[in-house]
């Protein structure tokens, strides 16, 4: 009996991997058919687990599921004829693998045949897919990924765009703050800096040593650590004990949250406090309430721009989740963009790509233009004040707010 | 006989991969990239963890190494040399290590190999950021995925070779002496030690290689990307499921499995590791001692039942 | 300064040590390499999380409802999946490829689960996040307790094995399955008890570790690999090794980052523990097998 039934087992197991295979085969083979067009297809291969989920579940994909869900909700993509197709999504997990995010794009482009593809989060990974989307004539709209070789990159893949700046540009504006408050001495002039050892931390304070310099600051303290560090006491307490009244570390989201955390119980505040990645994520402020007011970091917004207050809202209302004050509202001006140049364009992606190099779109950041395939339309800096996350650098541009210095101690809750 | 038809049959088989490129599209020739790396990765583990039954997590740290070099002397070192210096590099590793680790056992030696595979990664990580102040590397080199696809194959048929010539060599016997019993191996007069450092070596210089060659498709090299620990669990289940004991065991453990994975995750990426993860435990259940034992105990059976019946038939 | 290492470094290698103590009893006792045990830790963290942050529960009063929880899901799992596995397993090699096959698949289950319910976001709160003065150094609240827990559940676990009768039985089992039978053990009972028991311990360092570190629903193979480390460095199965190769790791890395470079605390990490290795094959507290 009991052998009877294993053998039923057996030839059950073999006939599900048989349905198993079949369906396998039949998946692969999947081909478009070439009747009339009903949809737009748009692909992306995303990080939905491993290390860069984190990251790419904040920033990229509720971004790319918003706007998927706006441009349906309005009945479609409009072509240049006024006809409106709806989207239809192909979405891949990369696992956070290079191999991985390699092969889906590859699978996009050649499979799936989609007529547009979005980009991975993350530097290196838009670096790995750019020789596919240059190869396969895709435009490329890299969010987030910041690199100082852009100008070389736009070169080399003439359908790329580039749009979060680089390590420079964001040394330079710190260094720019750093140098005003020394001259209205405010500050003594001295830093203590630690960063991330990973291409983002490095990229910044390979740019912040010279800014530093070249403005007049002092780095007294200059560490990396590794990431997944997650006890800061150690630099905390040197950084303290360096006579030092600026901190700026280049760290990411796990970090940042600790070294906030741990500044505190150190009883730590510097006049100036720079944090890197996370820092203007919706639930430092959360977390942090009044205590975060004046700290620093990368990107931010303005305050005064309704039409990108409307798209915090939303996307609140949409994702259940707030943007993040950095990357989040780029991403969804990048799709905003490709929407507009389809619009213009048609489906064709040599056309389109043309147009986003060219052309002057409206979006959620105001009136959006590439200068030489790069964004530069950015926050450099932004800082935490009354309960937002603002841009303070470039001074210059129109809406910026202006940089609040020295930030108070520590308040006890 | 037999031996000459399968020596035939491999032949044909790796000629007919080989045309793979001139008819499959370009997707088909990134999935059998994918493929025949984990086919060779898996069976250059096999190699030495199949008949030593030392379960070893270094994988990545090798494999690390390999596309590392590449990303270092992509610009100063000409291509096939740069695989040579990849080989050597890898090879210096493992004797290093080697020689340093195989007296430990069982979990030990897993955990050691996984220690190191992090430590490689830590310390490139320290020496880019500290001594050349960048970290991430570009790789421009003119090889097309067809050449990679080429080479990774010739790569997997050559460890094929060295794994069926050394299941009948001397060392293989040796091998299977050790994995049974070490003591009873040392009382026959083997030596331990030696034969396996050797085979530890040649299987991290392939794994090396597979590095080295599959470096050039990410354009951007970082430690997190080439040391990432995933590689080393996904080539251990694969060679575990086919059976490692086998010649073809990690062959068909890692292409079920990475058509499974590449199907899960088109079709079900947001439940993908749920869905995986049961089918993982699904199999320990089922098939506890691999595809290919699974296959044979039937196959035997089979025959067996058809023995039996043909004499009633003749009556 | 030194002082002010030397207590950053304990209290960090009390994180280490918490986190370590359950997979050491049920890799030690129950014979199975559970490498979904960070994906446990970090399910507890999440149960943390969403009860104080939905229900204004303090995370030390949630203790009493993670552990229990952990201690049923331990039960669960080694009722159902581990025990046919260990009863059909030859020898202790074959269970050993089994339970990392059959937990690797357990891993992706439950991660996916918490993919799936809370997304992929970094989830982070803050709880007794104040500053506690120990010989003039400020150290964090949350931390110091992490090492207190560390300390009570090792020693009182420890209590608990080497002095009452229950105890002396898992060790039994822990030294010699095949054995332990023969004076009336139930094997069966014993592995799950401490598989069970793990799996409390692992819940407790999930909450303890959510006041103050950012998790991720991903980030679980993190926490098993640094409880690996410890367990196999302080030799399997022994509750004051965990403890001590927890702390030394704790201070290590501290003192690396004070005086030599944070750059390479990792690195040091993986390098005492392939020295020990080197030096005690079988770990600190580790007795050789065979």
């Amino acid at each position: 009996m009991k052998s009877f039934q294993r053998r039923r087992v057996l030839r059950t197991m073999a006939l599900a991997t048989t349905v198993l295979a079949t369906g396998l085969m039949t998946g692969f083979a999947g081909t478009a058919a070439a009747q009339e067009r009903k949809s737009v297809k748009i692909g992306y291969a995303i990080s939905k687990t491993g290390g860069n989920a984190g990251g790419a579940g904040i920033t990229t994909l509720p971004n790319y599921q918003l706007w998927v869900k706006d441009v349906n909700d309005a009945g479609g993509l409009e072509l240049p004829d006024g006809k409106k197709l709806p989207i239809e999504v192909i979405e891949y997990d990369d696992r956070s693998s290079a191999e991985e995010v390699v092969r889906a794009v590859e699978r996009l482009a050649t499979q799936d045949k989609a007529d547009f593809i979005l980009v991975p989060w993350g530097t290196g990974f838009n670096l790995a897919v750019a020789p596919l989307f240059d190869r396969y004539g895709y435009p490329q709209l890299a969010v987030s990924a910041v690199t100082d070789k852009a100008p070389d990159f736009v070169k080399r893949w003439k359908k790329s765009f580039w749009m979060l700046g680089g390590g420079h540009d964001y040394a330079r504006a710190l260094a720019a703050i750093l140098a005003d408050a020394k001259k209205a001495g405010m500050v003594n002039g001295k830093v203590a800096m630690i960063s991330i050892a990973d291409g983002f931390g490095i990229d910044l304070v390979t740019a912040a040593r010279p800014a530093f310099k070249e403005a007049g600051i002092e780095v007294i303290y200059d560490k990396t650590y590794p990431g997944g560090t997650s006890d800061f006491s150690p630099m905390i307490n040197e950084a303290k004990a360096s006579g030092a009244d600026a901190f700026v570390a280049f760290s990411y989201p796990p970090e940042t949250f600790a070294l906030t955390q741990q500044a505190q119980v150190a009883s730590f505040s510097p006049k100036v406090l720079y944090l890197g990645v996370g820092t203007g994520f919706p639930v430092y402020g959360k977390n942090n309430g009044e205590n975060a007011t004046g700290i620093m970091s990368l990107g931010g917004i303005d305050p005064n721009n309704k039409m990108n207050a409307d798209y915090r809202k939303r996307h609140e209302a949409v994702t259940g989740v707030a943007p993040d004050y950095w990357g989040s509202v780029i991403t969804y001006a990048s799709l905003q963009m490709l929407q507009e140049a389809i619009k213009r364009k048609g489906l064709d992606k040599a056309a389109v790509s043309a147009e986003l190099a060219s052309g002057t779109f409206q979006t959620v950041l105001g009136e959006t233009k590439f200068e030489d395939n790069q964004l530069r339309q950015l926050w450099w800096t932004g800082q935490w004040q009354n309960g937002q996350f603002v841009g303070v650098m470039p001074a210059d541009r129109p809406g910026a707010s202006k940089v609040v210095l020295p930030r108070g101690e520590w308040k006890k809750k | 006989m037999s031996r000459i038809l399968s020596s035939a049959l491999f032949i044909v088989i790796v000629a007919a991969l080989a045309c793979v490129p001139f008819v499959a599209d370009s997707y088909g020739v990134t999935l059998g990239i994918g493929m025949l790396g984990y086919v060779t990765l898996a069976t250059a583990w096999a190699l030495f963890s199949g008949p030593t039954r030392y379960v070893s997590l270094a994988t990545v740290a090798f494999f690390g190494i390999g596309a590392y070099t590449v990303a270092v002397f992509s610009e100063t070192i000409p291509y096939p040399l740069l695989l040579v210096t990849a080989g050597a590099i890898g090879l210096a590793v493992a004797l290093v290590v080697g020689l340093s680790t195989l007296r430990l056992a069982g979990v030990y030696f897993v955990i050691f190999t996984f220690g190191l595979a992090e430590l490689v990664r830590q310390l490139v990580t320290w020496y880019e950021v500290n001594v050349t102040g960048t970290l991430g590397r570009y790789i421009f080199l003119p090889v097309t995925p067809e050449g990679i696809y080429w080479q990774l194959l010739g790569l997997a048929a050559i460890t094929f070779l060295i794994s069926w010539w050394i299941g009948r060599s001397r060392i293989g016997l040796a091998l299977k002496v050790i994995g049974d019993d070490e003591i009873v191996a040392a009382h026959c007069g083997i030596d331990i030690a030696r034969v396996k450092l050797a085979l530890f070596a040649i299987s991290s210089v392939i794994i090396t290689l597979v590095g080295a060659i599959q470096a050039p498709r990410w354009t951007y090299v970082e430690p997190t990307i080439a040391f990432n620990p995933t590689i080393s669990f996904l080539t251990l289940i694969m060679a575990l499921l086919g059976g490692a004991h086998r010649l073809t065991g990690p062959l068909l453990g890692a292409v079920p499995l990475f058509l499974l994975f590449e199907w899960l995750s088109a079709n079900f990426p947001n439940h993908y590791s749920i869905i995986l993860g049961l089918i993982f435990i699904a199999i320990v259940f089922i098939l506890p001692r691999g595809v290919l034992a699974f296959a044979e105990e039937n196959w035997r059976r089979w025959r067996k039942t058809e023995i039996k019946n043909l004499p009633a038939v003749a009556e | 300064m030194l002082v002010a290492a030397l207590l950053s470094g304990l209290v960090l290698g009390g994180t280490y040590a918490l986190v370590a103590m359950g997979l050491t009893l049920q890799y030690g006792i129950s014979r199975i390499m559970n490498l979904a045990y960070g994906e446990m830790i970090i399910a507890a963290a999440f149960l943390a999380y969403v009860m104080f942050s939905t229900l204004g529960l303090n995370p030390i009063a949630g203790l009493l409802i993670a552990v229990p929880a952990g201690f049923a899901l331990g039960y669960i799992v080694y009722g159902v999946m581990m025990s046919p596995l260990v009863r059909r397993a030859r020898d202790k090699a074959s269970l050993e490829i089994d339970s990392i096959l059959a937990t690797f698949g357990l891993l992706f289950v439950i991660q996916g689960i918490m993919l799936v319910t809370f997304g992929a976001n970094f989830t982070s709160y803050s709880y007794l996040n104040d500053p506690v003065t120990i010989f003039g150094t400020v150290l964090a609240a949350n931390r110091v307790l992490a090492l207190v827990l560390a300390v009570v559940f090792g020693g009182g676990l420890y209590l608990l094995l080497t002095r009452t009768l229950w105890g002396t039985a898992l060790r039994a089992v822990a030294v010699n399955p095949a054995a332990a039978p023969l004076v009336g053990i139930d094997v069966d009972r014993a592995a799950r008890l401490a598989f069970a028991l793990g799996g409390g311990l692992a819940a407790a360092g999930g909450v303890v570790i959510s006041m103050y570190q950012t998790v991720t629903a991903t980030s679980g193979v993190v926490f098993t690999m640094k409880a690996l480390i410890v367990v196999i460095m302080g030799g399997v199965g022994n509750l004051i090794g965990a403890l001590s190769a927890g702390l030394i790791l704790g201070l290590v890395e501290t003192f690396v980052a004070t005086y030599v470079d944070p750059g390479l605390t990792l690195a040091a990490t993986y390098m005492i523990f392939l020295a020990v290795l080197l030096w005690r094959p079988a770990g600190l507290f580790g007795r050789v097998a065979r």
